[in-house]
């Protein structure tokens, strides 16, 4: 299926594991366009996301940043259909084109938000999966892990014994690390990072063509955390689904993720590969973003961050929502805001005035693409022992 | 039972406010009901700490390593088991009082949770100033005065306003403001940032470090975030499972981790400089705090593991100027440590502090 105006905004696809078709990778998988929520009805309506453009290409991790409040969850739960109310869907599409079938006839696009409830259940799990940061909340706190999954499996994969089933859950848990003698735990009697480990587990169940991850490894130590996502790095190698990564941490991402999207204020402000955003940044907020990490190596310097504070939904400034913080705001970016458009002779897209007609960008942010983007490779991953978390 | 004094801060200055020896535990509840049984948790065990005018000290360490403990032992709301605590050298009481309240402050990780929502911001600041009898008289220049301090600026806008009125960076201001409001000379910051926004943390670990400089306050700063620490503190200690394993110069411990431990927390940390993905030094997680591993307690998890990690607790050893580690890996007769033998090593730490660090400026 293809759409008009899309082929360029998906960079070309890393090469996948085999038995994966490797000139699929890339093209979209889940097309979010025009996408619009609010919290409320009315005057008092909170614009959480507003007029937001996202593609994710197959076998892509894309990541999602953005300061708390930006509004990166609502965006997604809208996009598969799973806010909760206060939240209305006010307006786009969510296009969701599954994997062709193995005759090469390609399979039809879903309107994810056009979709009735039973169309939206035979897609949740087995081809769009969720990954939430509490896996405490996600999990059901009185059955144990192996229940959970013989209950998923039980629903969506009706032909396959209860013998099947339960091998088959000692062999995803497995996957992530875990021994299959975890099946017989309570979510309570694992640790934090187990616990996430199983909700991956899960979520890979059913082989789904996309993973959404929210701030899957928020709550966790930064080994933990290492050890979960190089898994899940090495998994979409391995399985070549596509992962939207949602967390506030840049820097994470500019590590794990092939593009990066970077949100303010219920827009996207700008989407480029991770190694073009973290080395030539085009948007202001970006710029400030990246210089709110310390480095781990070198001099140390007196870092600034970024001036005053994320503002507030309920009370938006008018044009660019970042122009009351922005060092190069432009008397056009109090009037009028700015849209998410791709750049000239560049794979990124940006929602700035400065890169608009006759402005010229400061040297910041005109710095040259990187050359090549950083060779991935799927670390090894040994299932022979369980890992302590 | 080896002594931990990982204490690179040693010369000839008295440090404002120091801990020796601070073990503690608690007694948890384990099962319920007929097999309920109390167990003994080592959350703090034998750790020594000084903090010196106009430096920070950071606590870095995984999630229940025993940083918040140690900020609370050091602040005498908790009372250690064992261990001692000094102000200026000299030990004061068990039970946090008055004196010792207006000499050593602190600050909270939450600061919604700890601003009372009914009160305006100038009621937070005067009721110090009032209780500890300081500007008396003029109570309202005193808290202008005191949000200038932590640039809440022009600080006429900011007195009257609620907690709800302010952002997360601002309240942690006033935070840090009500703190400063008796004077103190030691600031005791438990993850004073971890619940901000990403975009202004700096400010807050900026204004810190102006309070370090300016006015040459003590200040711990406990945090998980190693990045962070590096950028702000002069002098990192590493906590793993209830014992510091590590404290150097930040720049020193960071660009040349000596401990295992440290290393593999390093390796973890994320870092988009890297070109390549690193393999992680170590697996695993934490041990139980009721039934720590003998020896060394990172043995469980350490690649560098030898016979004697897992006997007995490695001594403390300086590797450079300023830097110590508790390893068995820098233990050689150079050391003049006998190895199993397990005497503390004969060189302690140096006085030289920050002579090589650069701080931000
Ligand atoms: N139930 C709700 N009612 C009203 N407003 C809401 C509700 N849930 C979220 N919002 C608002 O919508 C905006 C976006 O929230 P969202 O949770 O999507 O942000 P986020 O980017 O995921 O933040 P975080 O990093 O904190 O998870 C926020 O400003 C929030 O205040
Ligand atoms: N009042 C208490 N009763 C029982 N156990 C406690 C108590 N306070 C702390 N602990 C235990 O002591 C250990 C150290 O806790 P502490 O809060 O000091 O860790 P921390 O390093 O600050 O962790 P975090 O990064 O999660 O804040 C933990 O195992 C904790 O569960
Ligand atoms: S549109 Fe204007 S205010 Fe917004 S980021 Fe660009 S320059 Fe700054
Ligand atoms: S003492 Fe032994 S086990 Fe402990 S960190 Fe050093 S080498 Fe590893
Ligand atoms: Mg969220
Ligand atoms: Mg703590």
């Amino acid at each position: 299926m293809s759409i008009p105006g899309v082929s360029e905004m998906t960079s070309p696809g890393t090469p996948l594991a085999p038995g994966h078709a490797p000139d699929r990778s890339g093209d979209p998988v889940l097309e979010i366009r025009g996408l619009c929520v609010d919290y409320g009805f009315g005057d008092d309506a909170v614009h959480a996301v507003a007029d937001c453009d996202l593609t994710l290409g197959r076998g892509r991790v894309l990541g999602l940043a953005g300061e708390s409040g930006s509004g990166k969850s609502t965006l997604a739960m809208a996009a598969i259909r799973l806010l909760r109310s206060p939240g209305v869907i006010t307006g786009g599409e969510v296009l969701f084109h599954p994997r062709p079938a193995s005759d090469g006839e390609p399979a039809t696009t879903m309107d994810l938000l056009a979709a009735g409830e039973e169309q939206l259940r035979a897609v949740r799990w087995s081809e769009i999966a969720i990954v939430l940061q509490s896996a405490l909340n996600a999990l059901n706190p009185v059955s144990t892990i192996g229940a959970q999954f013989d209950e998923l499996l039980a629903t969506h994969r009706p032909g396959l014994g209860r013998a099947s089933r339960r091998d088959r859950a000692g062999d995803l848990l497995e996957l992530v690390g875990m021994t299959p003698e975890r099946l017989r735990s309570y979510p309570h009697e694992m640790s934090g990072g187990m616990r996430q480990r199983a909700m991956i587990a899960m979520a890979l169940a059913l082989d789904p063509q996309v993973m959404i991850l929210d701030e899957p490894t928020t709550a966790l130590d930064v080994v933990t955390q290492r050890e979960i996502l190089e898994e899940l790095m090495g998994l979409r190698d391995r399985l070549g689904f596509a992962a939207l990564f949602i967390t506030h941490d840049l820097s994470l991402l500019v590590e794990f993720a092939d593009d990066i999207a970077v949100m303010y204020a219920g827009r996207l402000m700008e989407r480029a590969p991770a190694a073009s955003l973290f080395r030539a940044p085009r948007l202001p907020y970006t710029y400030g973003l990246l210089h709110c990490f310390p480095p781990m190596h070198g001099e140390r310097y007196r870092m600034e961050g970024i001036p005053g504070s994320p503002p507030d939904l309920r009370d938006l400034p008018p044009g660019c929502a970042f122009h009351p913080r922005c060092q190069w705001a432009m008397p056009q970016c109090r009037q009028d805001v700015p849209k998410l458009e791709p750049l000239a002779g560049s794979p990124r897209e940006v929602a700035c005035w400065l890169h608009r007609g006759k402005a010229t960008a400061p040297p910041e942010l005109k710095l040259p693409d990187p050359a090549v983007t950083r060779p991935r490779t799927a670390p090894v991953i040994d299932t022979s022992a369980e890992r302590a978390v | 039972m080896n002594t931990l004094a990982l204490v690179p801060n040693v010369g000839a200055e008295t440090p404002v406010l120091e801990g020796r020896g601070l073990t503690k535990s608690y007694w948890v509840k384990r099962n319920t009901g007929l097999l309920a049984r109390r167990s003994r948790l080592h959350a703090v065990d034998d750790i020594s700490v000084q903090l010196m005018a106009g430096a920070v000290t950071a606590v870095v360490g995984e999630s229940g390593s025993g940083k918040t403990t140690v900020a609370r032992l050091l602040a005498r709301i908790v009372k250690p088991d064992t261990g001692d605590v000094l102000l200026d050298g000299q030990p004061v009481a068990a039970a946090r009082s008055r004196k010792f309240a207006a000499q050593v402050q602190m600050v909270f990780q939450d600061p919604f949770a700890s601003l009372n929502p009914v009160h305006r911001v100038r009621h937070h600041l005067a009721r110090p100033l009032q209780i500890h009898h300081i500007a008396d008289g003029d109570v309202d220049e005193a808290v202008l005065q005191l949000l200038h301090r932590v640039a809440l600026d022009p600080p006429v806008n900011f007195a009257d306003k609620f907690p709800y009125e302010l952002s997360g960076g601002q309240r942690q201001r006033v935070a840090i403001a009500r703190a400063l409001a008796v004077r103190p000379r030691v600031l005791l910051a438990d993850e004073p940032v971890s619940m901000l926004d990403v975009s202004i943390r700096l400010g807050v670990l900026n204004l810190l470090a102006d309070l370090r400089d300016r006015e040459r306050l003590a200040i711990l700063y406990v945090t998980h975030d190693i990045a962070s620490a590096r950028y702000l503190a002069d002098t990192i200690v590493v906590m793993y499972a209830g014992q510091l394993v590590e404290a150097a110069p930040s720049v020193s411990l960071t660009d040349s981790p000596a401990h295992p431990y440290t290393q593999l927390l390093l390796s973890a940390a994320p870092d988009p400089e890297r070109r390549e993905r690193p393999q992680l030094a170590a697996r695993g997680a934490p041990p139980s705090l009721l039934a720590p591993p003998p020896g060394c307690r990172f043995h469980p998890r350490c690649p560098h593991v030898m016979e004697i990690c897992k006997r007995m607790a490695p001594p403390t050893v300086t590797v450079s100027t300023g830097h110590a580690a508790a390893c068995w890996l820098h233990v050689d007769s150079t050391n003049g440590v006998v190895d199993g033998v397990g005497v503390t090593p004969t060189t302690s730490p140096s006085p030289q502090r920050e002579a090589e660090v650069q701080r931000p400026p």
